[in-house]
């Protein structure tokens, strides 16, 4: 038992916990519509474009969700809207702008000063470090998150499993596509802090994948994926406290093993 | 109980549709009254779906205008089904989450269905003979018991006029006779059904009116006015002149 209350007994212990709840949940949540939608790869592509943003929040000295959140929505939109004026294939402009946008980032960060980051941190996730600033800022934009999924979910989910029905009905598919964009940029900068960015997107598909196997409905796929990934991220948090891992990868792993179980024992309760 | 309601029908007047740069409609004019079952039929790449896109609004009209009762459609009162590859079938949905989705647009922000949502929903699943498969998931169903759960998303929308794109594509004959007695109890009821097809199939014979569509507006009347030899030709050439002599008797070969 000690060992399981050992480590909140100091402070930055239990901000790690709140924040890597906040992960665990929140990821699966907007998850469930990436991967039903097949957003993934749009998934990963934000959360790599954001780097550039946190590294010029990091030069001012600043909390770097300022800069991550706008740099994060605007992103979304661009991405959407490169394609559309282009014509060229959205996977393509997605990728044009995601290898850009990193690319820019990690030439901030290398020849930028003052920067007192690790990028491994960054890239990793180091959720030991997240500062009481975070853990507000983390709270206050998952109540916001969950407030615009609340209000919009009967919206979200008619333009996921049908669009063209969906506008006939007179809902604005396009204005919901970009709510839903936004949203998943809050969501993956406060992932960010405990997956980092290379490995956010574990946690944003890896949960919610392993709940759509096991679950019937959207709304199934979504709590039990909640609950998947709040434990993966407890679970990555403790080993990274006992074993000194970086979050980011403890907390992937363990999301990738539940799926593993989840797909094995899928296959074995469906083939008998 | 008495479900027969005061209906409008749709008249669509001189439109026109230009898609990536040709033309796929051209001065298409007609009307269909309440309580009419019709089949718009025609070759592939003929402009039935643009037809079906342009009456709901999903397509921007280079000319003419779509109204419903003598004012725009309202987005409410017209129902759509789409082709079947145009659904997401990889969402996790119960038959009964897919026609609740019917609700949706009566709700507004932060809304969740009600009693009588949710009452609305169990009498659509029973009229469509879906209520004992209610809780199945949408992918588990056969081709013609997935067309029963999107008219039955109609029906909960309380849609006036229902338009069904391709709603035959996977359907065995038999699935196909059952949703056009469901189609036929709504029309009925007052309804304007408009089903696109591209076979010429003997269902053609079920409907009340058929719209011959290659671009323009070919034909329209009941099947067996429709279906000159002229009209046929047009439409599917040499073997659609046999086809339809063998369904719809010899004065269509023109014998």
């Amino acid at each position: 038992m000690d060992h399981i209350f050992e480590p909140f007994q100091y402070s930055f212990m239990v901000r790690a916990l709140i924040v890597s709840v906040l992960v665990g949940v929140m990821c699966p949540i907007l998850g469930a519509y990436v991967i039903t939608r097949g957003r993934s790869f749009m998934g990963d592509a934000l959360a790599h474009s954001v780097l550039p943003a946190m590294v010029v929040a990091f030069m001012l000295g600043i909390s770097p969700f300022f800069a991550a959140v706008p740099a994060g929505i605007l992103i979304a939109v661009l991405m959407g809207g490169v394609s559309r004026r282009t014509g060229i294939s959205e996977d393509t402009s997605i990728g044009i702008i995601f290898a850009g946008m990193f690319a820019l980032g990690l030439v901030m960060l290398s020849t930028g000063t003052n920067i007192n980051v690790d990028i491994e941190d960054l890239l990793l996730g180091q959720v030991l470090g997240v500062s009481r600033t975070d853990v507000y800022v983390s709270l206050g934009l998952t109540a916001l998150v969950l407030a615009g999924l609340y209000a919009f979910h009967r919206q979200l989910v008619y333009t996921t499993f049908d669009v063209v029905g969906a506008a006939v009905v007179g809902i604005k598919t396009r204005f919901i596509e970009y709510v839903l964009l936004a949203l998943l940029a809050l969501v993956i900068v406060i992932g960010i802090q405990a997956a980092g960015i290379v490995l956010v997107m574990a946690m944003l598909i890896t949960p919610a994948a392993a709940a759509y196997l096991l679950a019937k409905r959207f709304v199934g796929v979504m709590a039990l994926g909640a609950v998947i990934g709040a434990a993966s991220a407890v679970t990555g948090l403790y080993l990274s406290y006992y074993v000194d891992l970086p979050s980011g990868p403890a907390m992937a792993l363990v999301a990738t093993g539940v799926f593993a179980v989840a797909a094995v024992g899928k296959r074995r309760f469906a083939t008998r | 109980m008495d479900r027969r309601i005061d209906q409008p029908g749709i008249t669509v007047d001189d439109v026109t549709v230009v898609r990536g740069g040709h033309t796929a409609l051209s001065d298409v004019t007609f009307s269909v009254g309440p309580a009419t079952l019709m089949g718009i039929v025609g070759p592939n790449g003929a402009g039935k779906s643009t037809l079906l896109e342009a009456i709901v609004g999903l397509l921007p009209l280079s000319k003419g205008s779509v109204t419903l009762h003598g004012s725009a459609i309202d987005k409410g009162g017209v129902a759509y089904v789409p082709q079947r590859d145009r659904i997401n079938w990889s969402f996790p949905a119960t038959v009964h989450d897919v026609v609740m989705m019917g609700r949706c647009c009566n709700l507004g922000w932060f809304r969740q269905p009600g009693k009588r949502d949710r009452e609305m929903v169990c009498e659509c699943l029973k009229r469509v003979n879906m209520w004992d498969r209610r809780n199945s998931q949408i992918t588990q169903l056969s081709g013609g018991e997935r067309q029963r759960v999107f008219i039955g998303r109609a029906l909960a929308q309380e849609a006036s006029v229902i338009l069904l794109d391709e709603a035959f594509s996977g359907v065995d004959v038999g699935a196909q006779e059952g949703i056009i007695e469901v189609l036929q109890t709504l029309r009925d009821e007052g309804r304007v059904v408009v089903l696109v097809t591209h076979d010429l199939t003997n269902l053609a014979q079920r409907f009340d009116e058929i719209l011959c569509v290659n671009h323009h507006i070919c034909a329209q009347g009941p099947p067996e006015v429709a279906f000159t030899p002229e009209v046929v030709m047009e439409l599917y050439g040499s073997h659609g002149i046999e086809f339809a002599a063998n369904h719809y008797g010899p004065n269509v070969s023109g014998q």
